[in-house]
């Protein structure tokens, strides 16, 4: 399997399409976009928390969709909705439980090193905006805790200037803040970050030298 | 033979990183693994969904807050005239009655302009305008809108001042210059209990609604809601940030947010806010940028938990 | 939609207090679990597959 070899403006003649093709293709070295192989240095239980973390984001944004469709009071008065928004919840605790799990691993294996510097701070600034997805979705409930929440939080946010543009105190714009906007966030950081996952490899050893190329 | 050397250490963070694409590989199923997961994490949210539920306490309702705290809601009412609550004294986004929170004295939130323009007289005043068939309610109106200022401001501190030295409850008021305070307040009161208030402050005139700002200014310039969210362990200085009501889990990944309004110098600023979310920037910024900062990304190598890691690797690879 | 006066204050949960530092007992859990969870991915070995072609390199075109 080759990737489509990188073009140069020249060849092209300057077309949009193949520079884009160029792009993409040249995003993952060849094979490694779903390689069926890792290296053998990746085994350890502490790897399998990125991909939990993903799996905890489908079942989030699966129940969301499920909540989505009985609409922001349907879990109040329907039983399967009030079900639907416990496993929304729980997803939820557990999407951040493995997260973090996954950001200590990666921390204690300075999984950074080898031009990895992107790959952690995209890790970092999903987590931050899954902070403030989680936020919104807790000022949607439209209930007391939705009262308090926003009652306090709107001291926090006025009090850096915020607050003028981004009003906790308004559910319609908090709740397409919670399931339009910034899931689009997550979900487009969340892609990068695995892009960069799969283009630079799963990082090497601490002090692991070049591998012998004698060996077989 | 030329010796193979390790680098000094301080010049560790130039030593290159072997491609990980070189190294001895075996076969790894992706796919199968990201299946795995999912299945595992769609299991675990549906036993711990059907469990242990979640938390859906009812919202205060204006109806209700009259109910459960009837002097509360009087006393707010005057306040909102007196100009003295929360909402009335806040500053930016919703008026210039102050100057709001600084962060090494930079006065953001005035910066951010009072563009959420919240009249808090109106908060109580914009209801009362709309009852209709009360000629007493009419009177006080007029003869609250036909006083000055200063009048108004007079009556509503002399009825405020009368009703906390009653303990709360108006009936038991002492005589007063008060103008029509008491039996606007009062009216406010029946209107609340009514469920008369519900609704009528949100975005003004518009059928859907939607924007619920007024009416939760108004419920958390009165003590009801603070009362029943402290009692939750859900308070500013109780780690409130963190809980959720009863015995559900919370938001455990709040902690060092709310750690700072626990203790000195913020727990007794008036500027705690900015700057906890000062604090809070830095330290994320540190967090984001930590592969380049040194000392920190250190860490990793002084403390080995990569040897538990890769004890296999490095079993088969042990150092020279 | 006429609700009923809320007069009793609903309970709060359980807490766990050590000096400056309160904390539900439900995060609490959450917090030693994941602890636990993590100490458990460092320790408990990681099933090895099968070896074949273990060696080989990526092929450089």
């Amino acid at each position: 399997m080759s990737a489509a070899p990188q073009v140069s403006p020249a060849e092209t003649g300057g077309s949009w399409t193949a520079w884009l093709r160029s792009k993409i293709t040249g995003l993952v070295p060849a094979g490694q976009a779903l390689p069926d192989r890792q290296p053998a240095y990746v085994a350890s239980w502490i790897y399998v928390f990125g991909v939990l973390t993903l799996a905890a984001l489908v079942v989030v944004i699966g129940s969301g969709l499920a909540l989505a469709v009985g609409g922001s009071a349907w879990w109040h008065t329907s039983s399967l909705g009030h079900f639907v928004n416990s496993m929304h919840l729980w997803s939820v605790e557990l999407f951040f439980a493995v997260m973090v799990i996954h950001l200590w691993g990666k921390f204690w294996m300075a999984a950074w090193r080898g031009k990895r510097g992107l790959t952690w701070m995209t890790g970092v600034v999903a987590f931050v905006a899954s902070i403030g997805t989680a936020f919104t979705g807790y000022l949607s409930q439209s209930n007391f805790d939705s009262q308090w929440i926003s009652a306090e939080a709107k001291d926090g946010i006025n009090s850096i200037g915020v607050g003028a543009w981004f009003n906790v105190l308004n559910p319609g714009q908090m709740l397409l803040w919670h399931v339009v906007l910034l899931p689009l966030v997550v979900g487009v950081i969340a892609v990068w970050h695995v892009v960069l996952v799969r283009r630079h490899g799963v990082v090497p050893p601490l002090d692991a030298g070049p591998p012998e190329r004698s060996g077989g | 033979m030329a010796t193979i050397t390790r680098p000094p250490r301080q010049h560790r963070g130039a030593r290159p990183v072997a491609d990980s694409h070189d190294f001895p590989t075996r076969r790894y199923d992706l796919v199968k693994e990201f299946v795995i997961a999912l299945a595992v994490m769609a299991l675990l949210t549906t036993v711990l969904a059907a469990v242990f539920s979640s938390p859906d306490e009812n919202a205060i309702t204006m109806r209700s807050w009259a109910a459960a705290d009837p002097d509360d809601v009087v006393a707010t009412a005057t306040g909102e005239l007196a100009g003295t609550t929360t909402s009335a004294t806040y500053g930016a986004p919703y008026n210039h009655a102050s100057e709001g929170q600084t962060l090494l004295g930079i006065p953001l939130q005035k910066w951010g302009g009072a563009r959420i323009p919240v009249d808090s007289q109106d908060l109580v005043l914009q209801p009362l305008a709309g009852v209709s068939g009360d000629p007493a309610v009419t009177k006080a109106l007029a003869a609250w809108k036909g006083a000055s200022a200063t009048q108004q401001a007079a009556w509503s501190a002399a009825y405020a001042d009368a009703l906390a030295k009653a303990g709360g409850d108006p009936a038991k008021v002492a005589n007063g210059d008060f103008g029509p305070v008491p039996g606007m307040t009062a009216e406010f009161l029946a209107l609340a209990r009514s469920g008369g208030l519900e609704g009528t402050l949100t975005a003004s005139g518009n059928f859907y609604g939607g924007d619920q700002t007024r009416s939760v200014l108004l419920l958390s310039d009165g003590a009801y809601l603070e009362d029943r969210a402290v009692a939750q362990q859900l308070g500013g200085d109780q780690w409130g940030m963190m809980n959720e009501t009863g015995n559900y889990p919370g938001q455990p990944w709040m902690w060092l947010y709310t750690f700072w309004y626990q203790v000195k110098p913020f727990s007794t600023s008036a500027n705690a806010d900015a700057q906890v979310w000062g604090l809070m920037m830095v330290l994320t910024l540190g967090l984001l940028f930590l592969p380049f900062i040194p000392g920190l990304r250190s860490i990793p190598r002084w403390v080995p938990v990569h040897r538990l890691i890769w004890r296999d690797y490095y079993r088969s690879h042990p150092r020279e | 939609m006429m609700t009923a006066p809320e007069i009793a204050v609903l309970a709060a949960g359980h807490y766990v207090h050590w000096g400056v530092i309160k904390v539900s007992v439900t995060n609490f859990a959450i917090i030693v679990s994941m602890v636990v969870v993590f100490v458990l991915a460092l320790v408990v070995p990681f099933p090895h597959g099968d070896r074949d072609g273990s060696d080989r390199h990526r092929d450089r075109s």
